[in-house]
């Protein structure tokens, strides 16, 4: 584990030509899935998404095996973090959205009546594009407020706040001021106080909507290998418009575009493939910076 | 290289030079903000000038007595006088008091009702009803208070009297149920509930969108992310509509006046028929008053117009010290 990271920061400082991004990807295999004892993993079948008469997403299947992680690239607009929020039913607080087609957590339908939406979103945890912790709360509160909001019970709460801070990597840079308020960290800290939060409900797939846009290089690099360390104990799906962050953190990577109506999935193979001989030549085009 | 040592200069003056359009724009704006001060610093100074005779004759009196008497000679000299506000101003605090305590919760759920499950078309039509409320002639919740209210809230009082009749605001030695001020400040409870509810949506509709979808994410009902987000960002500004509420409630005038037994003695029993508030006070003596009761009249003006402001300094005082936390 340790020597692929170092050869990817290496491939990083070095890669100035897109063709690397291959290298990058080819560092690490992708896993095979079926390895993790945590259930059978996220499965979408058939997607579509509208808000009020727009059609913005249509027809996207895809497979999520358990443990992975799977990065969603793609020009802005193309409905990217419109299907992960289809994913954890967050889609419908949009007024006028709907959605059609089903997507099964462990064989069931998140979708099917009678569902309990809160434990859906319990097991599928979202982290944002921006940092928002809760700024009446301490560092310690924030990381376990989901067991408040779900009204969750835990035998030790201080075991599971240091673990969750620790596999969130900042346990040792917040330890002796858990009691401050979370606003007072930076940006990047921020971010991964919100994974530590995300964490801390022990969900199997994490969703994560472009979550190292708004930080710096260093913090970027930080929450990358939070991500990497995460996926042995789960499933996590991350939109990136960084395609060095795809190649860097996934084992698989969608590519999605929409060419003015509703936004498709193009293609989507192991990352090191999508890299390095993309099947379709949009995919091509787009992860060689053509466009995009 | 040079070997100069770097001389580190003064800082500069940095002036900037307005336009002369945004001159004139700042001198209006100016203006208009400088005008409400010398309005109130003028009403003030009014009130002050003509009731300073009597605040002097009365001295502290003025606001720890309760009597108000005055007697002339036939060639219309005072003869002896007597003022004390302190009914008046129990009456006050009471009857707004209790105005808060029954609107406060009533307002805060309103709003949380209209911005969190009402749907679309009940929302619009509660908002403009409730807005409505507000500009209703306050005459006229007097009258609906007396006529319509007053029956049904006897009821209640004679409830609160027999069961929480420990509770020292609950008790009374004489049954007399009507025209109390728990009555009044049910009126006014009504009639702030608009501006404590507008106040309170405004506030929660601002709450960031950002950490509702947050405590969606982890999991959390609708109610549970209203107690984590919504309620600590909204608290600052759901006291100061309550101040804003309380404010008005002190200086109802008619609805009050209508409702309420006007009576010279300091009243802390709730329930009993007896009580009053500075403003019913003035309207009940200025029809027929002597030149010099009305100096009083005015000091007693310019009291309630002192209380007015603390209570508003103290809101804002509130809304600095909580706001903060939530945002």
């Amino acid at each position: 584990m340790t020597t692929s990271h170092e050869s990817e920061n290496q491939d990083m400082q070095t890669s100035v030509k897109p063709s690397s991004l291959a290298d990058v990807a080819a560092a690490k295999a992708p896993k095979t899935p079926g390895t993790s004892v945590l259930g059978t993993g996220l499965e979408t079948r058939g997607v579509h998404a509208w808000f009020g008469k727009h059609h913005a997403l249509s027809n996207i299947s895809l497979d999520f095996a358990a443990g992975t992680v799977t990065a969603l690239i793609g020009p802005s607009g193309c409905g990217k973090s419109t299907f992960i929020r289809t994913i954890n039913r967050m889609h419908e607080f949009i007024p006028g959205a709907a959605m059609a087609g089903e997507v099964l957590l462990d064989g069931k339908d998140v979708y099917a009546p009678g569902t309990d939406v809160t434990k859906i979103r319990l097991q599928i945890g979202m982290v944002f594009q921006k940092p928002n912790p809760f700024p009446s709360m301490t560092i310690g509160e924030n990381v376990l407020s989901g067991l408040k909001l779900a009204q969750l019970k835990v035998e030790n709460k201080d075991e599971l706040l240091e673990e969750c801070l620790e596999r969130a990597g900042l346990w040792n840079e917040v330890k002796d001021r858990l009691g401050a308020h979370g606003g007072s960290l930076s940006g990047g800290q921020q971010q991964r106080l919100c994974i530590a939060r995300a964490l801390a409900v022990r969900p199997q797939v994490l969703l994560m909507d472009e979550p190292c846009s708004a930080l710096d290089p260093g913090s970027t690099l930080r929450i990358e290998d939070t991500i990497r360390h995460l996926s042995d104990s789960m499933t996590i799906i991350i939109v990136t418009h960084n395609m060095q962050q795809a190649a860097r953190v996934s084992d698989y990577t969608a590519f999605f575009l929409s060419d003015g109506g509703p936004g498709q999935m193009i293609e989507v193979a192991p990352t090191s493939e999508i890299f390095s001989r993309p099947q379709d030549s949009r995919t091509e085009s787009y992860v060689t910076g053509r466009f995009g | 290289m040079s070997t100069q040592e770097l001389v580190i200069p003064a800082p500069r003056q940095i002036e900037t030079e307005p336009r002369r359009s945004d001159k004139i724009f700042r001198g209006v704006v100016t203006g208009g903000g400088l005008s409400s001060l010398l309005i109130l610093g003028l009403i003030a100074l009014f009130l002050g000038y003509r009731g300073f005779e009597v605040l002097r004759q009365e001295g502290i009196g003025f606001i720890t007595h309760s009597d108000w008497s005055i007697s002339t000679d036939d060639a219309g000299n005072v003869v002896e006088s007597q003022f004390g506000l302190a009914a008046m101003l129990v009456g006050t605090i009471l009857c707004s008091l209790i105005a808060v305590v029954i609107a406060l919760p009533v307002s805060v759920f309103s709003a949380l009702f209209l911005n969190f499950y009402a749907p679309g078309w009940l929302k619009k039509l509660l908002v403009t009803i409730i807005d409505m409320m507000a500009a209703f002639p306050s005459i006229l919740f007097g009258i609906w208070g007396f006529l319509v209210l007053m029956p049904s809230v006897e009821y209640w009082a004679k409830l609160l009297h027999k069961y929480f009749g420990f509770v020292p605001f609950f008790d009374m030695q004489v049954p007399v149920f009507t025209r109390s001020p728990f009555v009044a400040g049910v009126v006014l409870a009504i009639m702030i509930i608009p501006i404590i509810t507008s106040v309170s949506r405004e506030i929660f509709s601002q709450a960031p969108l950002d950490r509702i979808q947050a405590a969606y994410a982890l999991g959390a009902t609708r109610w549970a992310m209203i107690k984590a987000v919504v309620i600590p960002h909204g608290r600052g500004g759901v006291i100061g509509g309550a101040m804003l509420g309380l404010g008005r409630a002190m200086g109802e005038t008619v609805a009050v006046f209508t409702v309420l037994n006007i009576v010279f003695q300091v009243n802390w029993q709730m329930l009993l028929g007896a009580g009053g508030n500075v403003a019913s006070l003035i309207i009940l003596k200025f029809g027929d008053a002597s030149p010099y009761e009305i100096k009083a009249l005015m000091a007693a003006g310019l009291i309630l117009f002192l209380l007015t402001l603390v209570v508003n300094a103290l809101a804002n005082l509130i809304v600095k010290t909580t706001g903060k936390s939530g945002r």
